[in-house]
């Protein structure tokens, strides 16, 4: 009997495993299948041309540069806010109830729609006569991800022993040399995995700045241009009727996919890299 | 005089008291055993010596604690001048997530001892270490390198005084993570020796350790006692028997008896003293 069970719950867990890396698999294969075929080096360094709407040369560079000067102009941005959010979070800075509440803020930021963050964008912008360019695309996605960021590091922050921070007082160390010295080195791993995961979020997010970053044919010059995006070259490019411009939607996908990838190899890499010191 | 003396202590979290009415001395130069069974207030009594209780929110402290005839509660008291004065080692040590040097030159760093106190340091270890040399590990026979900088010196002098320098001088600047846990132990105790302190907190140090590195550990709190005043936790009586030269019992938040090792093992006094030893009460 028990052993029925046993072998119950192995199949459950056997079965949800296979689900996902099924779903997993079934994305990449469909992108691959179908992006594969218009995927060429001019789709990676050049410009659209004219017509390459229409299904003539070009490429989607602006879109793949654009997507990484928004993603990392964002992501320096929140970790600028964000890491002294978390570390300031901590009980050795704030109390109880403050870091509570921030929290609490912080999570209801975390769940708010991305196309929310977009029209609030634009009403911020609007109000401050600027028009849809790289900074407003920058703002509009350091909202979203600095809810990410700041709540996954400060989670890896509270993981800390307080034994570990004990013993770097009983050294003789003060707050902020614990803090710097210390805590963040231990946490290290973790909040370079965070970092990351908010990049991950940003560079695939199109809704916050389909209103604030615009779209372009140009690669920016400046902070005020407005700037194309991988999500939303995707997007405009899968809903034309032509077929050879919505296989570059998937191609486009392609690139945008490989990407993350990246990232998230490169974040494992790091982060086992960090972990060195560390004792779990 | 005493370095260490309590008067009145009462500790209590929130509404529960702890420790009740503590007054005792603590003897210099000697080992001291707090010993008594689990949640007797044993970890919270050492850790009020270093003020490492102000982390702990909830904690209040009453009555007075004297180190070298100040209250370390006095509100004037530097917390920093007391870490350095009094070390502490934890009863699961905790590498600092660096090196095995970085580990070490933590304390000295953030001192900022400079090289000049950094070389009387080294020199005063070498005194404290060379006439009973032999009786140190590995110390005996060895001319220290002298191209090195005063910091690779006296982290080379700490690892000896906690007799780990032969495990570790091939890799002092691979991470302190990879050592083993009793090796980690001695590293802290290394660690802890380096912030140059009089007095040394031990909260069941040799706990978490095998018997073997336990037994080290034993031996370098013994070798150590001539220059430091150890105070060392510990639930294991026979620790207790093995190395205390003064005995503080504490029960249910009480001080039930304290005194001298071999008197208070043979002869205890009070009827809770006598059940403990014998093992009728844990």
């Amino acid at each position: 009997m028990r052993k029925l069970e046993e072998s119950f719950f192995k199949g459950l867990m056997v079965l949800s495993v296979s689900t996902v890396l099924a779903i997993l698999v079934g994305i990449i294969l469909v992108i691959v299948l179908r992006g594969a075929p218009s995927l060429n080096l001019s789709m990676l360094i050049q410009t659209p041309k004219g017509g390459y709407y229409l299904g003539k040369e070009g490429g989607i560079a602006n879109a793949i540069v654009g997507s990484l000067y928004l993603s990392s102009g964002a992501t320096v941005l929140s970790l600028l806010l964000g890491l002294p959010i978390a570390f300031a979070l901590q009980k050795e800075y704030t109390g109880r109830q403050l870091s509570n509440i921030t929290r609490l803020a912080l999570d209801v930021l975390w769940g708010t729609p991305s196309i929310v963050y977009g029209a609030f964008g634009f009403v911020v912008m609007v109000y401050f006569g600027l028009r849809a360019s790289l900074l407003g695309g920058i703002i509009a996605l350091t909202l979203l991800m600095l809810p990410i960021m700041t709540r996954s590091i400060e989670e890896v922050l509270r993981m800390i022993p307080l034994e570990l921070k004990e013993t770097s007082y009983s050294l003789g160390a003060t707050r902020i040399e614990t803090t710097l010295k210390v805590v963040f080195r231990q946490a290290l791993p973790g909040i370079t995995t965070g970092i990351l995961l908010a990049f991950g979020r940003g560079i695939g997010d199109a809704a916050s700045i389909l209103f604030t970053a615009g779209y372009t044919d140009y690669i920016p010059r400046s902070l005020l241009d407005p700037v194309a995006s991988l999500p939303l070259a995707v997007f405009f490019q899968v809903a034309t009727p032509i077929p050879e411009v919505q296989q570059r939607a998937y191609a486009s996908a392609l690139i945008l996919l490989v990407i993350v990838l990246f990232v998230s190899i490169l974040s494992r890499l790091l982060s086992r890299r960090f972990s060195r010191n560390i004792v779990r | 005089m005493p370095h260490i003396s309590l008067r009145n202590l009462t500790i209590g979290y929130g509404n529960q008291k702890v420790l009740r009415d503590i007054s005792v001395d603590i003897p210099d130069g000697q080992i001291t055993a707090i010993i008594g069974p689990s949640g007797c207030g044993k970890t919270t009594l050492l850790k009020t010596l270093n003020r490492l209780i102000d982390l702990y929110e909830e904690a209040k402290v009453e009555g007075k604690v004297l180190i070298d005839g100040t209250d370390i509660y006095d509100p004037k008291t530097d917390i920093l001048t007391l870490r350095k004065k009094v070390g502490f080692l934890s009863q699961k040590p905790y590498p600092l997530p660096m090196s095995i040097y970085d580990n070490i030159s933590f304390g000295p760093k953030i001192h900022g001892l400079n090289s000049r106190q950094l070389l009387q340091r080294i020199k005063a270890l070498e005194e404290q270490i060379s006439p009973q040399g032999s009786r140190l590990e590995n110390i005996q026979g060895v001319v220290l390198p002298k191209k090195n900088g005063e910091m690779d010196l006296l982290i080379e002098s700490y690892l000896r005084l906690a007799g780990l320098w032969n495990e570790v001088k091939d890799r002092l600047h691979g991470p302190a993570s990879h050592l083993s846990i009793g090796q980690q132990q001695r590293l802290a105790l290394a660690r802890a020796l380096a912030i140059g302190p009089e007095v040394i907190l031990a909260d069941e140090p040799t706990s978490a350790l095998d018997p073997i590195s336990a037994q080290l550990i034993e031996k370098q709190f013994k070798l150590l006692k001539k220059n430091y005043t150890l105070v060392v936790v510990t639930h294991i009586l026979r620790q207790a028997r093995r190395m205390a030269d003064y005995v503080i019992f504490l029960y249910m938040g009480e001080l039930v008896e304290h005194g001298p090792a071999e008197q208070f093992f043979t002869s205890p006094r009070d009827d809770r003293t006598r059940a403990y030893i014998s093992g009728e009460i844990s």
